[in-house]
């Protein structure tokens, strides 16, 4: 429809308002099999009529073959099915704890969606714990839903988590720059030190090192690199190896 | 809205941290947060930054009839406004606890310590006075809004400046500021609040407590005070039980802040009156209509990074060679990152089983090429988004109809060609 304009824009920087028009086509040829090109809007793009709007500032990107959306520094979550977040339980209310994940409203989490979970073998969870998990209802309409294990049953590395560390927030732009499978970012953090790290979509970073001084450093370095260029990071993370190491 | 709750880990981390004399940003304990003070176009309008902490003083001047029992005295108002702005847990509207707990500490910090001189406000005994009105907003929170609010008050105070009154007979003229220079306020002092936190009941002390560190903390400490060391309010809550030495050690602090603290402010006040002098921008104006993103613009993080040598050094001998293990970080499931310490990694299995394909069509050579390839073409162009991407067969791809679709086998056989000439030499 009109993705060579949505093209040339990658990259760019664009700004709540700005509009891409969809070219009417009022005739639809029957014997064409193959359907012109069609975009795929993520967030940051919304279809409202005939116009594309961009309702997000930041830059459009794009992902083969027609997949676009904005790429923006945002800090409040919204909630979106299938994504691992990590939460802090708010309440015990019946059968389900209530978590904050940052999110509008309080997500729930029912005690039998954890991994080994039955009706008499309640899992261990506390007010106030850390818990990894994944939304499994995420709609605007509807209260979000989490559960601590993977389709097939298993925890897969989701639960309760989270003694010994520090849990701080960042911007959703650190989070999937980190998450990136090529990861700068992470590859200069890991020069470093040892550290754990458990990165929840929902702008929540939580850190264990060995010392409280080295996990006060791992963190105030990811908290300060949310507003850094690839250069300025780099020679922050070369000047805290130089002292450190 | 209620406010992101605190988690245990946070507030164990914090209390092991204090414990250990470090801070979640690097300060030392009696270290202040940075302080930053901007004026505003206006007379008597002031911006405090403490730390991420910011809050707005505009100070305000109106003629009204005194009170009865004071007829030649002006009147001070205080007014604290915590907007959900500064903090989703204010709600807009309704006198919380905190407001009204920082409003009565303001009053007694700046009124009751009598450091403006109230009897120059008055312009007919009995008849009319200057009411001057100090609105405190809070734009952000991050802990510490009393000193933030205090240093706000105080600087706005300052730096205000009531039109001139004439009298002539019983005619009462209120000049304009082009008719006549307006009139700086008579300020004795400057009272200053200083907040001290309290954590195990007493045995650990902080001096301005981030947000954070306030929701862990025992008890609270509030010393306003000038920069001659008069304490003008002291104010203790949250039902600790202080010694004599503490409280006299606390004011020993906050004399030394104090006086910085002061320092500080009048050096803005003297920079802010040179500059208008001059007659350019000054304050908040000149910060407004700059033409650039300030997006990447930060305060430089302090660091603590002096004792990590040593403890480094220690580490490093006594645990002899590193784990070979670190290099690699793992990514075995979206969403979770870890930079392994050499222990088996259990999380996640989706990655591992792709790489495991891999292998096997390594191992299984060319029958089974045909099926990896189109995979590896999703790898190659699919998951990986990066800026610098050359995203030229994208391209092709998208120009669609037929022509396209024949470019597009085209380059996909050119993919495949290239991918298999990219194979041969592994093998």
């Amino acid at each position: 429809m009109q993705v060579p304009e949505l093209l040339q824009r990658v990259g760019q920087v664009l700004l709540p308002g700005d509009e891409f028009r969809l070219d009417q086509e009022d005739n639809i040829s029957l014997t064409e099999v193959s359907r012109p090109s069609r975009a795929v809007c993520g967030p940051g793009l919304r279809r409202s009529g005939a116009r594309l709007l961009v309702c997000k500032s930041g830059v459009l990107r794009h992902k083969a073959p027609n997949v676009f959306w904005i790429d923006s520094q945002q800090k409040r979550y919204v909630p979106a099915k299938g994504e691992t977040v990590i939460g802090i339980v708010t309440a015990k209310a019946g059968d389900i704890f209530k978590v904050d994940v940052g999110g509008s409203e309080q997500a729930s989490l029912s005690y039998l969606a954890f991994e080994g979970a039955t009706k008499r073998n309640r899992p261990n969870v506390q007010v106030g714990d850390l818990v990894f998990a994944q939304f499994v209802v995420a709609n605007k309409d509807m209260e979000p839903e989490l559960v601590c294990m993977d389709s097939s049953g298993r925890a897969n590395g989701m639960g309760v988590f989270g003694s010994g560390g520090l849990l701080f927030t960042v911007s959703l732009g650190l989070v999937r720059r980190l998450l990136s499978p090529l990861s700068e970012l992470r590859s200069d953090l890991e020069q470093l030190f040892p550290c754990e790290l458990v990165v929840g979509m929902n702008g929540r970073l939580w850190v264990r090192s060995c010392s409280v001084q080295q996990t006060l450093i791992v963190a105030n370095l990811l908290q300060s690199s949310d507003s850094m260029t690839a250069p300025q990071r780099k020679e922050l993370f070369r000047k805290v190896q130089q002292g450190a190491l | 809205m209620k406010d992101t709750p605190l988690s245990n880990c946070e507030r164990d981390f914090i209390l092991k941290a204090i414990e250990e004399k470090k801070r979640l940003d690097g300060r030392q304990t009696y270290d202040f947060r940075r302080i930053k003070i901007t004026f505003g176009t206006d007379y008597g309008c002031c911006f405090v930054d403490l730390g991420k902490t910011r809050v707005m003083a505009q100070v305000s001047c109106e003629l009204v009839a005194p009170k009865e029992s004071r007829p030649n005295e002006g009147i001070m108002f205080f007014n604290i406004e915590l907007s959900p702005m500064a903090s989703p847990a204010f709600e807009q509207g309704r006198q919380s606890e905190l407001s009204v707990k920082l409003n009565r500490q303001l009053e007694r910090c700046l009124r009751n310590s009598k450091c403006i001189d109230t009897e120059s406000l008055c312009v007919v005994a009995g008849e009319k006075v200057w009411q001057i009105r100090v609105d405190v907003s809070m734009l952000n929170n991050d802990g510490n809004l009393m000193d933030a609010a205090s240093v706000a008050a105080i600087t706005a105070l300052c730096h205000f400046r009531r039109p001139d009154v004439g009298i002539q007979g019983d005619e009462v003229t209120v000049y304009s500021p082009e008719e006549r220079d307006p009139i700086p306020l008579s300020i004795y002092h400057m009272p200053i609040s200083i907040s001290f936190s309290f954590f195990q009941q007493g045995t650990f002390l902080l001096v301005d407590p981030c947000e954070r560190e306030e929701r862990v903390m025992d008890g609270l400490l509030m010393i306003a005070m000038n920069k001659h060391r008069e304490i003008c309010s002291i104010q203790s809550s949250g039902g600790i039980m202080l010694l004599k030495e503490q409280v006299m050690r606390c004011s020993k602090i906050a004399a030394v802040k104090v006086s910085e603290i002061t320092e500080l402010i009048s050096k803005a006040l003297l920079n802010d009156r040179t500059a208008r002098k001059a007659g350019g921008r000054c304050g908040f104006a000149e910060s407004m209509p700059q033409e650039r993103i300030t997006a990447l613009k930060t305060d430089e993080t302090l660091m603590e990074t002096s004792d990590v040598t040593e403890r480094a050094n220690d580490i490093v001998e006594k645990a002899g060679a590193p784990p070979q293990t670190v290099p690699s970080p793992l990514v075995p499931a979206p969403g979770v990152g870890q930079v392994s310490q050499g222990q088996q990694n259990t999380w996640g299995l989706q990655e591992e089983d792709e790489d495991d394909d891999d292998d096997d069509d390594e191992q299984n050579g060319k029958e089974t090429k045909m099926e990896t390839e189109p995979q590896e073409e999703e790898k190659g162009a699919g998951d990986v988004v990066e800026i610098s991407d050359s995203e030229e067969e994208e391209v092709v791809i998208l120009t669609s109809e037929t022509s396209g679709q024949a470019k597009n086998a085209d380059s996909s056989s050119h993919q495949k060609r290239a991918a298999a000439s990219k194979r041969r030499p592994k093998k």
